[in-house]
């Protein structure tokens, strides 16, 4: 008995949570204004943050059940039912790269091949100067133009390792370029 | 009625109901996963294919699925067609996958509703051999397991625990191969009926904790019909037990009473039958250890003296009977706090009078109208909370009948609803766990809740309230929105209880009554009791004998001491008062299964049993008298309360109980709730262990090699054996329930009238009390002082289902979800004293201190105290609290003795840690 007494039970465990900022608030306000219930917003609420931060950390999950009124638990099994909802952070671009029938059959496989050793990076990783992610997606629908890749909100068509050469020397030099 | 045909056998169905039911309650075997008796279908794992045909020309048929497809007249089916065997095998390939076979490791193996499935579906070969998709664990708390791999993804677990128990920490995550169950991060899961995951879950991925520490197969568990003792629902549960220790708890099926699920309470407050604070042998004053002989003999000795009896609530009908008769009717005193014996007597009477129905909990899942007034049932009686979350779907139903959606489409029903609850009013102080079901919250102070009720009870006698001047909008539009939707239910339900207070109890009453004018028909009344055997207790006593009355008596001359039978007294009464009287006397005769404050002062401690170790009969809040049967032989230092007592016929609980039985009035049912066997062969018993029980040779092998012979149990239908008359003959003796091909849990419908009905062949079990009496109203309530003193708060006890009953209370893994006392205020009396959750807050001129735990929802002028247990962690005597008191923040580090209050899950907790910025 005098052991129970100097144990203290375990505490129940709880991340962070954040503000939202004012800009992500008004957006979110305006998404309610929508629906007739503000628990309809989740979805649309992540894409928001996302937009905002690149990613959607625990914090901002916090932050968004907080706001919505709609329980972590909950929130979060719509962030990971839905693949480009990120949950832990990305490069400030994503290359969304098509590995499905199509671009397979066109060849895609040498192209990543190219990516990875251009970029040092493979699928689900970040470039160390954190500008690329890379992310394989099975079809961006436009098939008759394969292989294909997005990057960011662009698409990249009739991909070839010429083509993935230049794109990436460009962004580097473009943003060394930037930055001086 | 209607006419389906199975396999060329006709049977006769009832066409409410979908044929995976229907087919089950045919006593057919037919493979599922997803549907559930009491949630229903959802289609989602395609176990249940059958060949459903046009006509009898049709013989190509289709494959539908079982669950999802009503019952028609004339349908003619198939379970044993080639291409549905074929089908229900593929699919359980399929989900299969990435399961990884770990059976031999898995808790579940043995009585796991995956491995049924699978033999039964006839799948036994793995094709697949790529790469298993694997998951982490979380650490999901004191309770439960978690051990993604094995999911089958049926969806059950989140079905059961956000859909059916209300909780908000556990989701579906993910998709397709990746889909996972679990919270947002590894932490406590804080439903009340989270244990219910271990059996709800068909497979390994959700297990008991608890059990998993001293494990044991099933089939290797003696188990018994036994009764929960951890309130006054009076739950049914299966305790199984291996080697002479309480192994776990499961669910044992009632249709009335607890359905398919118990409360974490009840499942893992059973524990404290194997720790440290049982009471194992006998002792003297000076703490010297008596041997059982020793023992009789001073006991003996001492019943010379002129002793009165203090009976209890926690104690059997037997224990309370042979006492009332070792002292005589008039030294039997109650063993209730004196404000709580008032408030049974309102109980009593409520069970007694036609104009009340006292509903079960599967009626209380019917009823279209709530009102509670002041009793956290969460907290109190918990397992009527999970009853109340189904009764306010009673609504949905109705919109879904009027779409034609059966009641079963559980998909289909939630959708239509959505947000359509039926009316539950809650008249409470502070957040309850049950307000996110609410139609109506009343929070306020437990006198302003008092008086609205009053205001209610008037309004329905058609006169207007008259309100007290102050009294705001808010509570008159309470009250007016309550009326109408009593008013307007068919079936309305009023809940009050001993917790909530007599005048709660007692305007609760009065509101029932004028319903039932109304409704010119009997009204649902609850009012709960505080403890398993409250009303059992209370039943055997004379009015006049309070505790009060006891203590009185302890001071004359005639009386020599007493005898207090499994009760602290100093959970009854303020402890100058129980100190004074136990001095008072030099006989005090403890007899109790555990160790309390009442034990250290006794003159001589007697060991009781615990409803492992004897048979015993209680009576829960409706008065129903139920028999826990003996589950384990029972060690030669204990004895049940009745046989330390030594009463004629005390041998055996059976003798005892028709001796109470023709003795006194209320119990002269009593007899009935012992077993009658339909079936039973003379000589022959009902076997504890099941016929696969392994080790008997060799479980005492370490200390002696020849086989000893089985424990005889005269007392009982039981044995404690493998031998006998197997279960399947005679349902009231179900201890664990086990059919050809279904060894898991699933296996109870093999034992019911049909799915969700009636247990074949009854339970162990009668009703008490006859209903013969038309009571007048009670008087009507008035505030007795006004707001005393503006700087004073108001003090009102609050219970948590984790700590506030004594036995579970002293449970290893229940201990692990305790708190310390505390206090709570609302933010702005925060501010005020400049505290924040955690910091000690003193009562002044009273000398107690308790922690603070800031609760947003307490109303202004308002605090709670939870008092604590004295099992562990730092408690008070609720009887030792003022009304009323100034409160100050003590400036001093947090002690580092006790539990803290980090593990206390109320839904309106404020701790600045949490929340967004700094609140406070
Ligand atoms: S965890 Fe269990 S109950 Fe939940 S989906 Fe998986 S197998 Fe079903
Ligand atoms: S504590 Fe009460 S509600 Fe919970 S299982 Fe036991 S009897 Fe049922
Ligand atoms: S397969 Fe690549 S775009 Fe469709
Ligand atoms: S039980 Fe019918 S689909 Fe799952």
């Amino acid at each position: 008995m005098s052991e129970n007494k100097l144990m203290k039970n375990s505490v129940i465990t709880t991340s962070l949570s954040r503000e939202l900022t004012a800009a992500e608030i008004s957006e979110i306000e305006h998404e309610i204004s929508l629906y007739p219930d503000k628990r309809a917003v989740g979805l649309e609420a992540l894409k928001i943050v996302q937009r905002h931060q690149g990613w959607v950390s625990d914090e901002s999950m916090r932050a968004i059940s907080n706001y919505l009124d709609i329980p972590v638990a909950d929130l979060e099994g719509v962030a990971t039912f839905f693949n480009l909802i990120y949950r832990r952070p990305v490069g400030k671009k994503v290359i969304l790269f098509c590995d499905s029938v199509s671009c397979w059959v066109m060849g895609c496989d040498r192209i990543k091949q190219k990516i990875t050793d251009q970029l040092g990076i493979d699928y689900g990783e970040t470039t160390s100067d954190g500008e690329y992610t890379l992310i394989p997606v099975p079809c961006l629908g436009d098939c008759d133009k394969a292989p294909v890749m997005m990057i960011g909100e662009e698409m990249h068509r009739h991909l070839d390792e010429e083509g993935i050469e230049s794109l990436f020397r460009n962004a580097a030099v473009n943003k060394s370029g930037g930055d001086s | 009625m209607a006419k389906i045909t199975v396999d060329g056998q006709c049977y006769e169905v009832d066409p409410a109901n979908n044929l995976l039911q229907e087919c089950l309650s045919q006593g057919l075997d037919l493979p599922y996963f997803c549907w559930h008796p009491c949630m229903g279908s959802v289609g989602a794992c395609r176990q249940c294919a059958v060949k459903q045909y046009r006509d009898e020309d049709d013989k190509t048929g289709t494959l539908v699925m079982a669950c999802m497809t009503p019952v028609t007249d004339g349908a003619i089916l198939s379970i044993e067609d080639d291409q549905a065997k074929a089908f229900r095998a593929g699919v359980i390939e399929g989900l299969m996958t990435s399961h990884p076979h770990d059976c031999p490791v898995c808790e579940e193996g043995g009585e796991c509703h995956l491995q049924d499935m699978t033999l039964m579906s006839g799948h036994n070969y793995r094709r697949f051999d790529k790469r298993k998709v694997t998951h982490r664990n979380q650490d999901l708390g004191p309770f439960l397991n978690h051990e993604m791999n094995r999911c089958i993804t049926c969806y059950r677990c989140v079905r059961f625990y956000n859909d059916y128990a209300g909780g908000k920490d556990l989701s579906a995550q993910a998709s397709h191969h990746h889909t996972y169950f679990g919270r947002f991060e590894a932490g406590t899961l804080e439903s009340e009926f989270s244990g219910n995951l271990a059996e709800v879950c068909p497979t390994g991925v959700f297990t008991d904790k608890p059990f998993s520490e001293h494990y044991a197969r099933k089939w290797d568990l003696e188990a018994a019909p036994a009764v929960c003792t951890g309130c006054a629902i009076g739950c049914n549960t299966s305790p199984g037990e291996r080697y002479g220790s309480l192994r776990r708890i499961v669910n044992r099926y009632h249709s009335d009473i607890n359905g398919y699920f118990l409360c974490d309470r009840g499942r893992f407050g059973a524990h404290y039958v194997n720790s440290d604070f049982r009471l194992r042998s006998a002792k003297d004053s000076s703490g010297m250890t008596l041997s059982s002989e020793e023992a009789s003999i001073a006991f003996a000795r001492d019943t010379q003296k002129r002793l009165i009896g203090i009976g209890s609530p926690r104690a059997s009908v037997e224990a309370n009977f042979a006492l009332r008769r070792l002292v005589g009717e008039d030294n039997f005193y109650a063993g209730f706090s004196d404000s709580d014996y008032e408030a049974m007597q309102v109980l009593l009477n409520s069970l007694q009078d036609q104009d009340f129905n006292c509903p079960s909990l599967k009626q209380v899942e019917s009823a279209d109208a709530v009102l509670i007034i002041g009793e956290d049932v969460t907290n109190t009686a918990p397992r009527m909370a999970l009853s109340l979350r189904q009764s306010v779907r009673v609504a949905a139903y109705e919109l879904a009948d009027k779409a034609r959606i059966p009641q079963w489409q559980d998909a289909a029903v939630r959708e239509i609803a959505q947000e359509t609850r039926s009316p539950l009013c809650i008249f409470a102080t502070g957040a309850t766990r049950l307000d996110d079901v609410a139609t109506l919250r009343l929070n306020a102070s437990r006198e302003d809740l008092l008086e609205a009720a009053e205001a209610l009870f008037v309004r329905l006698s058609g006169d207007s309230p008259h309100y007290r001047e102050g009294v705001t909008g808010r509570t008159m539009q309470a009250v007016e929105e309550t009326y109408a939707a009593l008013l307007a239910a068919k079936k309305p339900l009023i809940i009050s209880g001993v917790h909530a207070g007599v005048e709660a109890m007692r305007l609760a009453s009065n509101i029932a009554k004028r319903l039932a004018k109304i409704r010119e028909s009997s009204c649902d009344l609850v009012l709960l009791a505080a403890e398993h055997n409250s009303v059992g207790h209370a039943l055997l006593l004379e009015e006049k004998n309070s505790l009060g009355s006891a203590f009185n008596r302890l001071k004359d001359e005639g009386c020599d001491g007493l005898i207090v039978i499994e009760n602290d007294l100093y959970n009854r009464a303020p402890t100058s008062i129980v100190q004074a009287a136990l001095k008072s006397v030099d006989t005090c005769i403890v007899i109790d299964q555990i160790e309390t404050p009442t034990a250290r002062h006794a003159s001589l401690v007697l060991p009781s049993t615990s409803f492992v170790e004897s048979a015993n009969v209680l009576v829960n809040y409706e008065g129903r008298a139920q028999l826990s049967f003996q589950l384990s032989p029972c060690p030669e230092s204990l004895k049940p309360v009745e046989r330390w007592l030594n009463v004629e016929g005390s041998e055996s609980t059976e003798s005892l109980i028709r001796r109470c039985s023709t003795e006194l009035a209320p119990f002269s049912e009593l007899d009935k709730c012992l077993p009658h066997p339909s079936s039973v062969v003379p000589g022959a018993k009902f076997p504890r262990m099941s016929h696969r029980a392994s080790g008997r040779t060799a479980m005492n092998a370490d200390r002696n090699v020849h086989e000893g012979k089985q424990t005889l149990d005269d007392n009982s239908v039981m044995s404690f054996s493998m031998e006998g008359i197997q279960p399947l003959r005679d349902a009231t003796v179900l201890g664990s329930s086990w059919a050809p091909q279904w060894n898991s849990n699933q296996s109870i419908s093999k034992f019911q009238n049909e799915v969700n009905g009636a247990l074949k062949q009854r339970n162990s079990e009668i009703h008490l009390i006859t209903r013969n009496s038309h009571l007048d109203y009670y008087p009507s309530y008035s505030r007795t002082e006004g707001q005393s003193d503006e700087h004073k708060y108001l003090l009102q006890a609050v219970q948590q289902i984790f700590g506030s009953d004594e036995l579970s209370a002293r449970s290893k893994p229940v201990q692990s979800r305790m708190s310390d006392c505390y206090i709570a205020f609302n933010v702005e009396s925060a501010k005020q004293l400049g505290a924040t959750t955690g910091d000690s807050i003193e009562l002044q001129d009273t000398g107690v201190e308790l922690t603070l735990v800031v609760r947003a929802d307490v109303p202004d002028g308002v605090a709670l105290v939870y008092p604590g247990s004295s099992a562990t962690g730092l408690s008070v005597n609720r009887f030792d609290l003022p009304k009323a008191a100034q409160l100050s923040r003590l400036d001093k580090a947090n002690s580092e003795y006790g539990l803290g209050v980090s593990s206390l899950v109320v839904d309106d907790r404020v701790d600045v840690e949490v929340t967004t910025g700094a609140i406070l």
